[in-house]
């Protein structure tokens, strides 16, 4: 039970849930990418379809996009920033299939081209939790450095990259390891107890059974 | 982690350390939380000047999205100060500053949530004026915000803080809660009537529904906050007084939890039920939650 969970967090209104859970998400997005988004589709599920637009859900979401923390006092503006930051979006409905009400599909163009699909959800008091990505079902919240690892699944992808972690001297904190069915995709989330660098995610992928490696440190 | 799973637990701890609760609570969240007590108490300061600023950035003119909220804080500003009132200055400006922090949420300003959104507006209702007129300092409203999230914790852990969750007896009444012990605290009251204030503050909102007028946190949420932090008092100013809950405070909040997960979910932040199920909810917003 962390106290500033009572007395916080700091941030922009009016809802913990629609507002600052919803800039987090663009936020955790953006950094998934890796890069600046040129482009974003955003399609709001549930109760964020429902009454995201008096939240502010839509303006926190895309403020997120564009790298600002919930209690960034440009929120309420953030669509006059992305037009000067050249972020093109727009806005849909979408049902997702077992989805926590407060949930957005972000759909995501960076300025190399490097595209990413996400739902996060929002999952009160400001937290958030990354649901999928790239159509993958996994679980995360993203307030610890995470490593999201796609691989195929054969022998030996946890040693390497567990081996490479401790080369690295990062601490793993909670390591999940999901697949959609035995020999098929696997994914691995990594929590790990500090920052994870773009050398180590590089290393990662040089072994050929590693299909995508990403990474957010918030 | 056994002293923020009961105020019992909370208070008994705390007699054993031999510490002031706000010390206690700081060094046991320190432990958990992995932050060195400089850091935490450097944040919680921040959080303070964050609290104080979300009451000075009120700005009368400002409407919120709904066009619903804005405006009515400089009212009770001006009743106040004609000094014509009921309650008189110091109620007086409770219930302005309760106006102008909600006030200030509904229209995109920065707040602190405590423990929420919606109810960011009690506990700066009661601290500011309190602290006003007490002449007290930065670091003692610092410590009372220790003692408010130590409660609070408790709350968050036996029962819940979310409207969505357990309506709004989780959100308005554990803010009012949470400031009754600040209260109690910062009055030089002991251990004791900390527990009491709770309890009475807890009881005195219990079975309150979350029924937000288009699903928005505008109407009722906004005066509502007003109702939390006169409930802090009154249930601060009877446990100063030696005045003791009948039901012990642990009981209540499980009590609480209860109800909460009775409430149907047209009552639990979804916008249909309630105030915002009345004839000029309806008329106002007829689409419901979307506007
Ligand atoms: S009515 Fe609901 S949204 Fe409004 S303050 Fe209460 S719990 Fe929060």
């Amino acid at each position: 039970m962390n106290i500033f969970d009572l007395i916080g967090p700091i941030m922009v209104g009016p809802s913990s849930s629609h507002t600052a859970g919803a800039a987090r998400i663009g936020l955790v997005a953006r950094t998934m990418l890796g890069e600046k988004p040129v482009k974003a589709e955003i399609l709001l599920h549930g109760s964020f379809a429902a009454t995201g637009k008096g939240h502010g859900t839509d303006r926190a979401l895309v403020a997120g996009l564009l790298g600002m923390k919930p209690d960034d006092l440009r929120i309420p503006d953030s669509f006059r920033f992305a037009r000067e930051e050249g972020l093109e979006f727009s806005f849909g409905e979408v049902k997702l299939d077992e989805a926590h009400p407060n949930s957005a599909l972000l759909r995501l163009t960076g300025e190399t081209g490097k595209t990413l699909e996400m739902i996060g959800a929002s999952v009160g008091g400001g937290k958030i939790e990354v649901r999928e990505i790239n159509g993958l079902k996994l679980r995360f919240t993203a307030e610890y450095p995470t490593l999201i690892i796609q691989n195929h699944d054969n022998p030996g992808s946890i040693a390497w990259v567990s081996k490479l972690l401790a080369d690295e001297n990062v601490n793993i904190g909670t390591f999940q390891v999901t697949r959609s069915s035995r020999g098929k995709d696997a994914i691995m989330v990594i929590e790990c107890d500090s920052r994870i660098t773009d050398d180590l995610v590089e290393k990662i992928m040089q072994n050929p059974d590693i299909i995508s490696a990403g990474k957010v440190n918030l | 982690m056994a002293i923020f799973e009961s105020t019992r637990g909370l208070i008994e701890e705390t007699e054993k350390s031999g510490l002031p609760i706000w010390e206690y609570v700081l060094k046991t969240s320190c432990e958990e939380s992995n932050i060195s007590e400089e850091q935490s108490w450097e944040m919680m300061g921040k959080t303070f000047d964050a609290m104080l600023e979300s009451y000075r950035s009120y700005d009368q003119f400002q409407v919120s999205a709904s066009g619903l909220v804005g405006g009515d804080a400089e009212k009770m500003r001006v009743a106040r100060n004609s000094g014509d009132t009921i309650c008189g200055s110091f109620i007086g400006s409770v219930i302005a500053t309760a106006l102008t922090v909600s006030e200030c949420n509904a229209c995109m300003h920065r707040i602190v949530a405590a423990p929420t959104a919606g109810s960011c507006g009690v506990l700066p209702a009661v601290l500011l004026p309190y602290a006003h007129v007490k002449d007290l300092s930065r670091d003692d409203l610092i410590k009372a915000l220790y003692v408010a999230s130590g409660f609070g914790a408790v709350i968050a852990q036996r029962a819940s803080i979310s409207g969505a969750e357990a309506g709004c007896q989780a959100e308005i009444g554990s803010a009012s809660a949470m400031a009754a012990a600040a209260l109690v605290y910062l009055h030089g009251g002991d251990l004791r009537m900390m527990e009491n204030s709770v309890a009475m503050a807890l009881k005195n909102m219990m079975g309150l529904v979350c029924d937000p007028v288009a699903g928005l946190v505008e109407v009722p949420c906004v005066k509502r906050n007003v109702a939390g932090a006169m409930n802090a008092l009154a249930s601060a100013e009877m446990a100063l007084a030696g005045i003791e809950s009948r039901i012990p405070a642990d009981e209540v909040i499980d009590t609480m939890k209860v109800v909460g997960s009775m409430l149907p979910p047209s009552l639990r932040e979804t916008g249909e039920g309630g105030i915002a199920a009345s004839p000029t909810a309806h008329r106002l917003f007829p689409d419901g939650p979307k506007i």
